[in-house]
C-alpha cells in the first residue's frame, strides 16, 4: 500500500449529505470480479447524461475540466452510507481521489478508506462548508492534507485540524499492509484461539462436526 | 465493573489491543456472497494467502442470482456468472462450506445464516455486507465490513479495531396491533436521523423489545445500518434459545447445556452505562412508509409529504427527493398510486413475514396494471411457505413467487423496475436507482406493501382486515 503523508491538490467539492455507496459506484457499474476498472463508473448516476452511458453531464463537478487531476473529495455529512461495497472506495481510488473531508462518515466505507491508503478527514460541518465554498469560487485553489500534522491547508494560509483515527493515521503513514502486520502476531492468535474455544467449545466442535457429513 | 453486552463479547475476544487504541480481535464467524466475498478470495489467493481457519468461514449465493424459476448460473446482470463462478471457484479452492445455488439451505445470507443456527448469542460475525447487523438479534457481535477487511479476517481470524462507543436504545410500551418491528425500525430512524447512530453499537433494549418474536428482532436490528451504526444487538433470552434449539449448526448434547448456561448470563449489568442513551415509546409507533431518498424521511401512513427541511436534513437534500421522487409537500402518502409492489430482502422476507402478507392477500387480488413480486428470503422459507400453501395465496392473488435471493431489493441481479415506476416495498433502502435506474422506492412493511398491492395505492393494512 502506498504511503500517504502529505498531499497538496485541487478538490472537488460535492456537498450533499448522505452519499451512498450506490451513488459513488452504481451496482451495473460493478462488471468485473477486481478492485480495478472501476473509476468511469464513479458517480456515474450524476456524472453521465444516461443511464449507462458515457455523454458527460457538463452540469456535474467531475466533468468541470478546471478539476482535472483533482485528488481530494470535498463532501457532506455521513458520506459513503449504505452498502458496504468496497468497490465505492476502489472508484474513488483508481480515479485517484486520496483524500476525502467530510463532517462525517459511515463506519464500513471508513473502514474501507484505510483499508485502501485513502484519508477519511473529519472537520467540523461549518469548516468543511467554508472550505467548499472556498473551492467552489477557486477551482484551481490548491488544498493540503497534511496527515502527519493532522492538518487541511488552503493556498491562502488558513488551516485547520482534523479529525481521523490514531490507529488509521498510523497505518496510512506507513502503508503497512494490514495481514502481514497482523500475522507477526500469528502465534499469539493461535494461542488465543486455543483458549477461547477451550472456553466456549460451541463456537467450534459443531461446525466442523457438521463438515465431516 | 458492570459491562455491557458488547463489553462481555468484546472482552472475551480481545487477543491484544494496541498502543494506538485499537484491537485485536478474534472473528468466530466469516460469512461471504459472491457479490463481494468473489472479490475477497480471489485477491487473497492472488497474494498467495491462506484461510487460517477455512471451517469457520461459508459462503452462499444470493446477491447477483437470478430469482426467476429454473434459475441456472446466468443472470440478467452482465457479467454476473464471473461472481458467481469466482465465488464457488474461490471457496472450493479455499476450502470453505459453500451453500451453492441449488442447496436446499441457499439464501440471502442474513435470512439462511440464523436460520442454519450459523450465529449465536456471544460470537463475533462478520460478513462483506452492511445488513450484517441484523444478526445481532442473536446476541451475536455481528457488522458488515469492506471486502479488504473480509481479506483480513480470512487470512489472520482477527480484525483490527478501535473499540466502538456504545449506545443504548429503550424501546418502551407495546407496539400496536398492525404495527411491526419493521415500522419501529423505520419510526426510529425517521425520529433520530439516518446519522444518529454513528458508530455505536446499539443495544434495543426495553419491553417492547423484549416482545418481539426472533424474526422481529432480525428485522429491528437489520435497520441499524441505516443509522450509521458499527451494529445492533439484542441480549439473548429464552426465546433466541428456543429459537436456537435443533438447528442445524448450533450445538447439541452436552455442548448445548454449556452453551445455553453461558447465553443465560449474556446480557448487559444492570448498571452497566452507556456512552449514549435514547428512549422511545413504541405505542406512539404507527405503520410507516419513506417519502423521500432516505431511510429518516418516513412519516405515519396518515401523514403527508412535510416541507423541505423538516426533520428530513437540510432544504437541499429535501428538495433534491422531492424532485426524484415527483412528491410535493403537503401531498398524503396513503393513496398515492403506485406501479409495483416487492416483498422481499434481508429486512422482510422470512416466513413470519410472508404469512402475515398473505393473510391480507388471501381471497384478494392486486389492483390492476400493478407488478407485484414476492421473494423469500432462503429456499427453507420458499419450502415452508409452499409446504402452508402461501404460495398459491401469493400466485392467485397475482404475485410473482421466485427463488430466494436479494433480488430487486437493489437490482444487482440486473432486474429492475421501470425507470420512475413508484414501488411499495419491504427493503431498507429507498436511495435513488436502488430498485433500477431512476425507481421510487417507498419503504414499509410486508402487511403494508401487500395492502398498497390490492389498492393500486399506498393502503395502511389496518383498514384492509
Amino acid at each position: 500500500m502506498e504511503p500517504f503523508t502529505t498531499l497538496s491538490a485541487t478538490a472537488l467539492p460535492l456537498m450533499r449529505d448522505n452519499i451512498d455507496t450506490d451513488a459513488i459506484i452504481p451496482s451495473r457499474e460493478m462488471r468485473t470480479v477486481s478492485k480495478r476498472g472501476l473509476a468511469d463508473g464513479l458517480f456515474a448516476g450524476w456524472r453521465y447524461r444516461e443511464i449507462g452511458g458515457r455523454d458527460p453531464d457538463p452540469g456535474f463537478v467531475l466533468n468541470d475540466p478546471a478539476r482535472k487531476g483533482a485528488r481530494i473529495l470535498i463532501a457532506g455529512a455521513n458520506f459513503g452510507c449504505g452498502s458496504s461495497r468496497e468497490h465505492a472506495v476502489w472508484a474513488l481510488a483508481e480515479y485517484g481521489i486520496r483524500a476525502i473531508i467530510a463532517p462525517s462518515f459511515a463506519p464500513i466505507f471508513q473502514a474501507n478508506c484505510v483499508a485502501n491508503g485513502l484519508v477519511p478527514a473529519i472537520l467540523p460541518h461549518d469548516l468543511v462548508h467554508a472550505l467548499a465554498a472556498h473551492v467552489e469560487r477557486h477551482p484551481a485553489a490548491v488544498v493540503t492534507v497534511d496527515l502527519p500534522a493532522r492538518e487541511v491547508k488552503i493556498d491562502d494560509g488558513a488551516h485547520w485540524a482534523f479529525e481521523i483515527d490514531p490507529e488509521a493515521r498510523a497505518s496510512l503513514i506507513a502503508g503497512l499492509d494490514p495481514i502481514d502486520r497482523t500475522l507477526r502476531a500469528e502465534d499469539q492468535i493461535r494461542a488465543f484461539r486455543e483458549e477461547h474455544r477451550r472456553q466456549q467449545p460451541w463456537l467450534y466442535a459443531p461446525v466442523e462436526a457438521d463438515a465431516g457429513r | 465493573m458492570s459491562r455491557t453486552i458488547f463489553d462481555k463479547i468484546w472482552d472475551s475476544h480481545r487477543i491484544a489491543s494496541n498502543a494506538g487504541g485499537g484491537d485485536l480481535i478474534l472473528i468466530d464467524r466469516i460469512l461471504l456472497h459472491e457479490r463481494t466475498g468473489g472479490v475477497a478470495l480471489k485477491s487473497l489467493a492472488e497474494r498467495g494467502r491462506r484461510v487460517l481457519a477455512p471451517d469457520q468461514a461459508f459462503a452462499v449465493m444470493d446477491h447477483i442470482v437470478d430469482t426467476r424459476p429454473g434459475r441456472t448460473d446466468r443472470t440478467l446482470m452482465p457479467t454476473g456468472t464471473d461472481f458467481i463462478r469466482a465465488t464457488r471457484e474461490g471457496a472450493r479452492a479455499a476450502g470453505l462450506r459453500l451453500f451453492d445455488l441449488d442447496d436446499p439451505a441457499q439464501g440471502i445470507v442474513h435470512v439462511m445464516s440464523p436460520e442454519l443456527g450459523l450465529v449465536l448469542p456471544g460470537a463475533t460475525l462478520v460478513c462483506p455486507d452492511s445488513h450484517t447487523c441484523s444478526q445481532g438479534a442473536l446476541g451475536a457481535l455481528a457488522w458488515g465490513i469492506g471486502s479488504t477487511e473480509a481479506e483480513h479476517a480470512l487470512a489472520t481470524s482477527t480484525l483490527r479495531l478501535r473499540r466502538p462507543p456504545t449506545m443504548r436504545v429503550t424501546v418502551d410500551g407495546a407496539l400496536a396491533p398492525g404495527v411491526t418491528a419493521k415500522d419501529l425500525a423505520l419510526a426510529l430512524v425517521g425520529r433520530f436521523g439516518v446519522g444518529s447512530g454513528k458508530g455505536h453499537v446499539v443495544e434495543y433494549a426495553g419491553s417492547a423489545v423484549r416482545a418481539l418474536d426472533v424474526e422481529s428482532r432480525l428485522t429491528l436490528c437489520n435497520m441499524a445500518t441505516e443509522s450509521a451504526a458499527f451494529t445492533a444487538i439484542i441480549a439473548p433470552d429464552e426465546a433466541v434459545i428456543d429459537y436456537l434449539k435443533g438447528r442445524r449448526f448450533a450445538p447439541s448434547g452436552e455442548a448445548w447445556d454449556r452453551a445455553v448456561e453461558s447465553w443465560r448470563a449474556l446480557a448487559s449489568d444492570d448498571d452497566a452505562v452507556f456512552d449514549r442513551e435514547l428512549a422511545f415509546d413504541a405505542r406512539e409507533v404507527a405503520p410507516m412508509v419513506s417519502w423521500g431518498t432516505s431511510p429518516q424521511q418516513v412519516v405515519p401512513i396518515d401523514g403527508a409529504v412535510p416541507e423541505p427541511g423538516v426533520g428530513q436534513g437540510s432544504d437541499e437534500n429535501g428538495q433534491r427527493a422531492l424532485a426524484y421522487m415527483g412528491l410535493t409537500p403537503g401531498t398524503p402518502l396513503a393513496d398515492l398510486p403506485i406501479d409495483a409492489a416487492f416483498i422481499g430482502s434481508c429486512t422482510n422476507s422470512r416466513i413470519g413475514d410472508l404469512r402475515r402478507a398473505a393473510a391480507l392477500l388471501d381471497g384478494r387480488k392486486v389492483a390492476a396494471g400493478i407488478k407485484a413480486i414476492c421473494v423469500p428470503g432462503s429456499t427453507q422459507v420458499k419450502q415452508q411457505a409452499e409446504a402452508e400453501g402461501l404460495d398459491k395465496i401469493f400466485l392467485s392473488a397475482g404475485f410473482e413467487w421466485r427463488e430466494s435471493g436479494c433480488s430487486m431489493c437493489f437490482y444487482a441481479g440486473g432486474e429492475s423496475f421501470a425507470p420512475q415506476a413508484r414501488v411499495i416495498s419491504s427493503t431498507n433502502r429507498n436511495f435513488e436507482s436502488r430498485q433500477g435506474p431512476g425507481t421510487r422506492t417507498h419503504l414499509a412493511s410486508p402487511e403494508t406493501v401487500a395492502a398498497s398491492a390490492i389498492a393500486g395505492r399506498i393502503a395502511d393494512p389496518r383498514k384492509v382486515a
